[in-house]
């Protein structure tokens, strides 16, 4: 199941809107003119997936694509509200249904559409929104254009009424230059209003959107629940894999070499009477052997768990990252304290691999990681100014990341245009404990 | 010479005091622990000081912190770290406190008698000794520094040799060829990878060290 689509834009936790300001009502009301346009193309969606249903036609033809595209336009109306409004709604709990196969007809698309409760809910946004939401984000630019209207009536409302046989302002019948002047000071009036009224619409544009939106709380944990066994399941994998790593490693390296330095020194000692000569080089021979094998272990400890990272933790250990890689990196962190060892440890992992595409694939000349904490979530970026075009769906050492991520319940992103530059987000919910104080 | 040792796995630390002694030094102080450590630098004030990094109570990098601590009283103190593992990053935090007498050397080469004891004695005179791991992996990273890639192959061996810090005569040894083929290599070293020439065997490796850690 794919989860990485959680949001990785800042939210902030919703506010009451207070009081009255110009820019707010400026920044409001160019925020409810994008939100016209999003109803504007849910008319354009809605009317797709109606015609999808009832086209003639045998299986689900294209019912399915129609909804896909209903689908990615309510994630940005998701990330609208989350931006603009510090709404956040959570995200559907799964992809769309999967197509039945020999199901023909009308009714079966319909079938399929309210045989998810998320894919029904969307289905039920995307007709009621080109009203409901128009109206809701239309209102504060009606209340503009009614202003200005208002204040134009001042100007040349006389005339205009007497060519239109009797013109009514609202509630002002316009009869000559004073009640024209009425209509443009309840004109200008209402641009304040306007002002007042959009940041209002805005956020409750948001928490409409929700309402039609945001899964019930059993989808929510049922979702839930089968990411949780996803994710451990891919656990146990991983951890079994590495265990079997270590144990071929140290069964073919250090094991193997002792054994060798065993036969050695046997054999020095039988020769040590009759070729002394030969037993110096044994001896030599066996010396190697030993640093060979301390060699190996010492690569294998480094594979499980880093010494600087034990020592230091996460930022000390991506430093000592950065200092080996043949691409110049800059590290910035800002850590209060040390996450748990389990997240501290996947962090560096993932880090490492990525500094590794990063100086095999990317053709970067430096490389950039930034390591911070907020709001309960260590957050780690990595860019490099490579050549781009990294995909995480592709290249199995992002997917292997990101599995092993979703782990801790944390997500990772990519961002590559081709040409660079590169960005790799990765975000890991954790708690920090505060560092550890020596005598010295 | 009057040594401080300090090393917590027993065997390790009996195997290091007779290899000491037999070689005529004398422990002054054999301490498992990064708290007494520190008393006894500042006590007895050693001609040189042997640490492992990792070291009770925290099994971190008490012994370099312990060390680094007590180099900011005596900056003069020559200390050779040993651990398991060798970190640039510990390197660089060793030689920032003070670019003499500091040496950084794997654990296992304690089992070459006289390279072990070479080390400690360039890290009394006040030099340096690096492990040809840490130089190792510093260059790693150095793969696309066009001044290291102009470097010829036995440049190369020169200059990894020359980061340890060895003297001319050790690595002429080490590399089998005259101490003047040595010397023409190390001033084409430095020519290449735009130092200043430097006079003093430490400070030519000092200024090849901080070259190479950029």
């Amino acid at each position: 199941m794919e989860h990485s689509t959680m949001q990785l834009a800042e939210t902030r936790p919703p506010e009451e809107i207070k009081g009255f300001s110009v820019s707010a009502g400026t920044v409001g009301l160019r925020h409810a003119l994008a939100l016209c346009w999003t109803a504007f193309a849910a008319l354009g969606r809605s009317l797709a997936v109606s015609s999808a249903i009832s086209l003639v036609g045998p299986g689900l033809g294209m019912v399915p694509r129609a909804m896909e595209g209903v689908r990615s336009l309510s994630a940005r109306r998701r990330e609208l509200a989350a931006r603009w409004s510090g709404v956040h709604i959570p995200p559907p709990p799964g992809p769309l249904p999967p197509v039945p196969a020999g199901a023909s007809g009308a009714v079966a698309r319909y079938r399929w559409i309210m045989s998810d409760p998320q894919t029904r809910r969307e289905f039920v946004w995307v007709l009621a929104d080109p009203i409901a939401g128009a109206f809701l984000a239309f209102f504060p630019i009606a209340l503009v254009l009614s202003g200005v209207w208002g204040i134009g009536l001042a100007f040349f409302g006389v005339p205009l009424s007497v060519e239109w046989d009797g013109l009514w302002y609202q509630f002002i019948p316009i009869e000559g230059p004073v009640t024209a002047v009425l209509a443009g000071v309840l004109g200008a009036l209402q641009l304040p209003l306007a002002l007042w009224a959009a940041p209002r619409a805005v956020r409750r544009h948001a928490l409409y959107t929700r309402s039609m939106l945001a899964p019930s709380e059993n989808e929510l944990m049922a979702s839930r629940i089968e990411h949780l066994a996803t994710t451990r399941s891919d656990a146990v994998d991983t951890q079994m894999t590495e265990i079997r790593r270590i144990e071929r490693d140290l069964h073919d390296g250090a094991q193997a070499r002792l054994v060798a330095m065993g036969m050695t020194l046997d054999a020095a000692e039988h020769l040590l009477d009759a070729n002394p000569e030969a037993v110096r080089a044994l001896l030599i021979e066996a010396r190697q052997s030993s640093s060979k094998a301390l060699e190996e272990l010492r690569n294998l400890v480094r594979g499980i768990h880093p010494p600087v990272l034990a020592d230091r933790g996460l930022a000390d250990a991506v430093r000592a990252l950065a200092m080996v890689c043949p691409v110049t990196t800059e590290v910035t962190v800002d850590l209060p304290g040390r996450p748990e060892m389990p997240v501290e440890s996947a962090a560096y992992f993932a880090v490492s691999e990525i500094l590794t595409n990063v100086a095999k694939h990317a053709h970067a000349g430096r490389a950039w990681i930034d390591i911070r904490y907020d709001h309960g979530m260590l957050r780690l970026t990595v860019t490099d100014d490579g050549q781009g075009g990294a995909d995480a769906s592709r290249g199995t050492g992002l997917r292997g990341i990101e599995r092993r991520l979703a782990t801790f319940d944390g997500v990772l992103a990519v961002n590559s245009p081709v040409n660079g530059p590169t960005m790799v987000t990765m975000e890991l919910p954790c708690v920090l404990s505060s560092p550890k104080t020596t005598s010295f | 010479m009057r040594i401080v040792l300090a090393e917590d796995h027993f065997l390790l630390r009996d195997g290091l005091v007779r290899l000491l002694e037999a070689y005529g030094h004398e422990i002054v102080a054999a301490v498992d622990n990064g708290a007494d450590l520190l008393r006894s630098l500042t006590k007895e004030q050693p001609d040189v000081a042997v640490v492992d990094v990792r070291l009770p109570p925290n099994f971190t990098d008490e012994g370099l912190r312990a060390v680094l601590a007590a180099r900011r009283e005596m900056p003069d103190l020559p200390v050779l770290l040993l651990s398991q593992y060798v970190e640039p990053l510990y390197a660089r935090e060793l030689l920032g406190s003070g670019g003499r007498g500091v040496g950084y050397m794997l654990k296992d080469r304690v089992t070459n008698g006289s390279q072990f004891l070479d080390a400690i004695r360039r890290v009394a005179e006040g030099g340096t000794a690096m492990d040809p791991e840490v130089i190792t992996q510093l260059l790693m990273r150095k793969e696309r520094d066009e001044n290291v890639a102009s470097l010829t192959g036995r440049e190369r061996e020169v200059l990894e040799w020359l980061a340890q810090g060895r003297s001319n005569a050790g690595i002429a040894q080490g590399l089998f060829i005259s101490e003047k083929a040595v010397a023409k290599h190390i001033s084409s070293i430095f020519t290449k990878l735009g130092l200043l020439p430097a006079d003093g065997d430490n400070r030519r490796v000092l200024a090849v060290l901080a070259y190479l850690e950029q």
